[in-house]
């Protein structure tokens, strides 16, 4: 018993604070159901989503937002590396250096613009420009794969540097070049260390990837405008859009975690 | 200069400069095949940097280091086919932390075969194509090795070497698993297993609890009695003693005094040595 009373003793404050919150979002629960007819609306919701198959167009909706977040962030991974390896290279030799201002170029136009102008100067500039005919979804992936490689880069170069240098003496000594002692020692290595802000990385590119509308291709967002465009009934269809985000988000940093976890334990038979 | 006079490495007015610091002040030195050459002095006196140099780990500002008579130094040189026969040791032993004991020891192997396999294989695609024009059709080269059979020798190789410093039970698990010493004899034998020219030890022992120090210089006694040609950066006087056939005393970026291990031990002549040998024996 006298547990408990310390307890209470300690957390007073805690407690009342608790039960204010959960009521006064009890009284907003309330107050939203009666207020806006949460009945009619769910109503309407249901019918859209399942009898007119909305949720077909979310299910595509949701298919693009993958693709273009994943396939995005292969990109980005890709083009980070490179350009993170580009950084570190000695610079010697005066190529090397020319290559360095070039890509230092690119990072400050991905990182310095909003997403939003990338795309459009990507899709309604740069494509017809390259005289390409090129489906929304899959300019977006490209668009994005840039942009998260400029982001990328800069995590990867702190990854780069966070690995001890004798590991990359150590395989040149053997006689490895720096490019082969770079992909097979010190970028694996980079990557275990970099794994979580990898992983945040991804989760913001999904988020992200909520504007890719303004250049008309449907990601879930998209969708659930479609399907509350239809209806003039918005309520429903955005907070369960909001719902989706929140457990998508939730699964990759579930996977990321496993996936750290299990790296971690390779190196600790 | 023990079997033979034949000149391994050889570095010509070898001059190293950070920025205007000058670490090694034109340095004229010879290593001999099958001897073992022991390099002391008092810390910031360039010996480190000198061996690093040996293998262009360390670029030098000038002069040049030839070995087997190639001048390493000029960059127009493939560095890593030369580093593929000078094996080093670090003094924080550098295994790779990704790979386990086993793929640390196999790693350059099978890198350096894959590349000539790979190298023949192209000059035989060429020669093939050549051939439908030549009247005198050029022999192709014989290739008998595959990337299994490369795999395969490596692995016995590695094994072998496992075995031999007694650490075969180790060959799977990660270096992070591993004490001090027998890191440093992995590294030894991941340096070993390229069949190395000559080996250069950066201070092999001083990153070691003195406890696991016997283990590793027990194998580099096997090594030199292997003749294998050894170049020790050291601060085990002892060790440089019994080992070495010649010691090199190093101070201010020069070789202030050389000679047998009686001469600079028994009788050292430069001030700066018998200073330095009072401080440490």
């Amino acid at each position: 018993m006298t547990k408990i009373k310390d307890f209470f003793k300690k957390h007073w404050i805690d407690m009342i604070v608790i039960t204010v919150v959960i009521a006064l979002l009890a009284l907003l629960c309330a107050s939203i159901y009666v207020q806006f007819n949460f009945e009619k609306k769910l109503n309407i919701f249901y019918k859209n989503f399942i009898d007119n198959e909305g949720y077909k167009e979310v299910l595509k909706g949701l298919g693009n937002t993958a693709t273009i977040a994943v396939l995005g962030l292969i990109i980005g991974i890709v083009i980070g590396t490179f350009i993170a390896v580009i950084k570190v290279i000695p610079p010697y030799k005066r190529i090397v250096r020319y290559m360095q201002k070039a890509v230092s170029i690119y990072v400050a136009f991905f990182r310095g613009t909003p997403i939003v102008v990338q795309l459009l100067v990507g899709y309604f500039i740069i494509f017809p420009l390259l005289r390409m005919k090129i489906a929304p979804v899959d300019a977006s992936v490209w668009i994005f794969g840039l942009n998260s490689g400029a982001y990328i880069s800069e995590i990867m170069r702190g990854g780069i540097n966070s690995v001890d240098k004798g590991q990359l003496e150590a395989a040149r000594a053997v006689g490895m070049p720096f490019s082969t002692s770079m992909l097979k020692i010190v970028v694996p290595q980079a990557v275990k260390n970099i794994l979580p802000t990898l992983g945040n990385e991804f989760i913001a590119l999904i988020k992200e990837t909520s504007v890719v509308g303004y250049v008309g291709a449907v990601d879930v967002t998209m969708a659930f405008q479609y399907l509350g465009s239809s209806s003039y009934e918005y309520m429903i269809p955005y907070l369960v859009m909001a719902l989706i985000y929140i457990i998508l988000v939730a699964g990759i940093s579930l996977i990321v975690k496993i996936i750290e976890r299990k790296l971690a334990k390779s190196e600790r038979q | 200069m023990k079997d033979s006079n034949k000149v391994i490495i050889e570095t010509k007015q070898l001059t190293k400069k950070y920025g205007d610091l000058l670490v090694l002040d034109s340095i004229d030195e010879v290593i001999y095949e099958g001897e073992q050459v022991a390099i002391i002095g008092p810390s910031g006196s360039g010996k480190s940097t000198f061996l690093r140099c040996l293998n262009c780990m360390e670029d030098p500002t000038s002069g040049s280091i030839y070995f087997e008579n190639v001048d390493i130094a000029d960059t127009r040189v493939d560095i890593n086919v030369h580093r593929e026969h000078i094996g080093m040791v670090f003094q924080q032993f550098n295994l790779f932390n990704n790979k386990t004991v086993i793929e640390n020891i196999m790693l350059a192997p099978v890198y350096v075969a894959t590349k000539k396999l790979n190298k023949e294989k192209r000059i035989n695609f060429f020669r093939k194509i050549a051939n439908v024009f030549r009247k005198e059709k050029k022999p192709l080269i014989e290739i008998t090795a595959t990337k299994k059979s490369i795999i395969e020798n490596a692995r016995e190789n590695a094994i072998a070497l496992l075995q031999r410093i007694g650490l075969e039970d180790k060959a799977d698990v990660y270096p992070s698993t591993l004490s001090g010493g027998q890191k440093q004899r992995v590294a030894i034998v991941r340096a070993l297993a390229m069949n190395p020219k000559v080996m250069l030890f950066d201070e092999p022992t001083s990153a070691l609890d003195p406890e696991m120090v016997g283990e590793v210089l027990d194998l580099m006694r096997d090594l030199a009695k292997d003749g294998m040609t050894m170049v020790i950066v050291t601060h085990e006087m002892g060790f440089a003693r019994e080992v070495a056939d010649r010691v090199l005393f190093m101070d201010g970026g020069v070789i202030a005094e050389q000679g047998t291990p009686e001469e600079i031990f028994k009788n050292p002549k430069n001030p700066r040595l018998q200073e330095f040998l009072s401080k440490v024996l």
